[in-house]
């Protein structure tokens, strides 16, 4: 299995670079992914990264499009509770770029 | 934005490419493992005796189903299916050709299981004959390649013996899990939906809380509250629907489109926790026990609430296994009203309602698009909706003419019966497979491309949540956006008059929870 070296160790990733298991999530991991993509953390990215995580410990699942617009737009404006905004800070798309950088496992199914 | 050449959209959606050979050779799914395999009742890793396993099996399913040893013998080479695939059209690679893709599993077939082919074969000419001996080779290359077809069965509609490749490419896949070379995206579907009740793996609070979301969000818009009702007893329908329908856009929206209309119809309803999937990956990689498994859950959940009907959402390949199948796998629905298809779809539920004058529609609502419609491939060549022939076609357009205004049809020889895959059916809708994706949309870009600059067309429906989920995906690489593609019901659900909607003046008021 493919690994990610975070604060000096290694971390085991599936082949799609998500993280194998979800306890090994600690902030930095977020960072060594993003910057292995290219992509910068704001604070706005670590609204919806640590919604995510949030959701996830509640509910064992990552939260619906419409979950996760709706507490974006609580927390940081109601302009910004949708899924435009969500695709211009992961490009990738929310669901799956976030919940790699949040250590969550990639949604299955037809998303 | 690919690090794989997106093919150009030229004028003519139906010329044919020259061919590339190997194109789509490196194309590879990954593989399947041991947590994913077993509860399917497959082996973890490829087996020891796979050759052995791969011939047994072969002369098992084409002793077994009829029409697969038919379709393996009957190909007369004429042709006619080799320029009837989007993907060949969108890679050119030749062994995309339909052809090609069944000679893969056919000359294996021959050489092992047909007298001419053993003869050959000891004449050491197999290849006179099409016959061809089973290697590892062939092994990588049927994952690769029966991983390039999304069973839609364009190339079966024009092949003048009826040979469909779909159901050679779910035998081949059905093989490859028998040896333990399955599909990871597959099988880890199919083992989470045995396990949850939905390819997502959405447990019932994560369910319930997402229910209750959008019930508020209709709410806040229309001042009504419509019911998202969930494991409710006694309830008349039960709706069974892709768990994207939960998840993502714009299937969100069009389940908020069937809400508004049980509402409006006054028809109680729920959905199931148990059984909240519509989609079946069994049927995709050939497997009849895990299809079998998968639609249990529909019956045993239809049983526990009590309901007299079962609705389907908007879903493809549910619908092809709900028509087609339901009653031989989970059957017999005596129990459901007799008075009602088993199982209805939901289009044709509400193409009902329109006809008994039950819905009015603001169909100013949509004004601000043109729509055409895309015919899923599953509902086109695998069911029917209706009592009539050609009622897939009719009601879902019929529907959303009801809803719009604005309306146009994409050219003919796309649509209807000849329609072309999204390029993310079958089981493909993955990652890992964006590079056949995005070429094997190629021909859907291009028909859709036209309407849109010929008669303005601004906006696609569907039917389906993995057409839904791949075109959001695929068609940008066109230069379309992700928005453009819209649910059948979210039109009706934007466009429906909801008849216990406060008046204008006493709208709710405009608080918004932040």
């Amino acid at each position: 299995m493919a690994t990610i070296e975070v604060n000096g160790k290694q971390l085991e990733v599936d082949e799609e670079g998500y993280l194998a298991d979800l306890n090994d999530w600690v902030p930095e991991v977020a960072e060594v992914m993003s910057k292995a993509e290219d992509a910068e953390l704001t604070d706005a990215h670590w609204e919806v990264i640590n919604f995510l995580r949030e959701y996830y410990e509640e509910y064992q699942i990552a939260p619906a499009v419409r979950v996760l617009t709706k507490a974006i737009g609580k927390k940081l404006g109601k302009d910004k509770g949708n899924s435009k905004y969500l695709y211009e800070l992961f490009p990738y798309g929310p669901g799956k770029q976030a919940c790699k950088y949040a250590g969550l496992p990639k949604p299955t199914g037809c998303v | 934005m690919a690090d794989f050449e997106v093919p150009e959209i030229t004028k003519e959606y139906t010329s044919v490419p020259a061919v590339k050979e190997g194109t789509m050779a490196h194309s590879l799914p990954f593989i399947s493992k041991l947590e994913f395999n077993e509860p399917l009742g497959y082996p973890g890793e490829l087996v020891d005796n796979w050759k052995e396993v791969v011939i047994s099996k072969l002369k098992e399913l084409s002793g077994k189903y009829r029409s697969l040893k038919v379709f393996l013998d009957s190909c007369i080479k004429c042709g006619a299916c080799t320029d009837k695939c989007h993907y060949f059209l969108g890679t050119q690679d030749p062994k995309n050709m339909p052809v090609a893709r069944q000679d893969l599993l056919r000359q294996v077939y021959r050489y092992y299981h047909t007298f001419t082919g053993r003869l050959f074969a000891k004449l050491g000419i197999p290849g006179f004959v099409g016959a061809r001996e089973l290697t590892k080779e062939v092994i990588d290359e049927w994952f690769v390649y029966f991983h390039q077809c999304s069973q839609c069965r364009r190339c079966s509609v024009y092949c003048p013996i009826g040979i469909d490749t779909a159901e050679i490419s779910m035998a081949a896949r059905e093989i490859l899990d028998q040896i333990g070379v399955g599909h990871k995206y597959c099988n880890q579907i199919i083992e989470k939906a045995g396990r949850l009740g939905n390819n997502l793996g959405l447990p019932k609070p994560a369910l319930a809380d997402t229910l209750e979301g959008l019930e508020e969000e209709i709410e806040d818009d229309t001042g009504v509250a419509v019911k998202m009702p969930l494991d409710v007893k006694g309830a008349d329908i039960l709706l069974v629907t892709p768990s994207a329908d939960f998840f993502a856009e714009p299937h969100v929206d069009g389940l908020m489109g069937y809400a508004k209309v049980f509402h409006e119809a006054g028809i109680s309803w729920t959905m199931s926790s148990y059984a909240a999937e519509a989609g079946n990956f069994g049927m995709f990689i050939g497997s009849y026990e895990n299809m079998r498994n998968l639609s249990l859950r529909i019956r045993e959940a239809a049983i526990e609430l009590g309901v007299k009907r079962i609705v389907f959402g908007e879903c493809g390949h549910a619908w092809r296994v709900a028509y087609s199948f339901l009653n031989t796998l989970a059957g017999p629905f005596d129990f459901l009203d007799p008075n009602y298809p088993v199982p209805q779809h939901i289009c044709e539920f509400t193409y009902d309602m329109i006809q008994k004058g039950e819905l009015k529609f603001d169909k100013s609502q949509n004004d601000h698009m043109t729509l055409t419609f895309h015919d899923s491939c599953n509902v086109a060549r695998a069911s029917r909706m209706g009592d009539q022939p050609g009622g897939q076609f009719k009601i879902p357009r019929a529907v959303i003419q009801a809803a719009c205004n604005n309306f146009v049809d994409m050219p003919s020889d796309t649509i209807g019966e000849a329609t072309f895959c999204c390029g993310g059916g079958g089981g493909l809708l993955t990652d890992e497979l964006m590079e056949v994706r995005v070429k094997g949309a190629l021909p859907r870009a291009t028909a859709l491309k036209s309407v849109t600059e010929n008669h303005g067309v601004t906006h696609m429906a569907a039917i389906c949540a993995i057409c839904k989920s791949q075109f959001t995906k695929v068609l940008p690489y066109y230069g379309f956006t992700m928005d453009q593609i819209v649910s059948v019901h979210q039109l009706v659900g934007d466009a429906i008059v909801l008849s216990d909607a406060p008046k204008d003046d006493e709208e709710p008021d405009e608080t918004d929870a932040a």
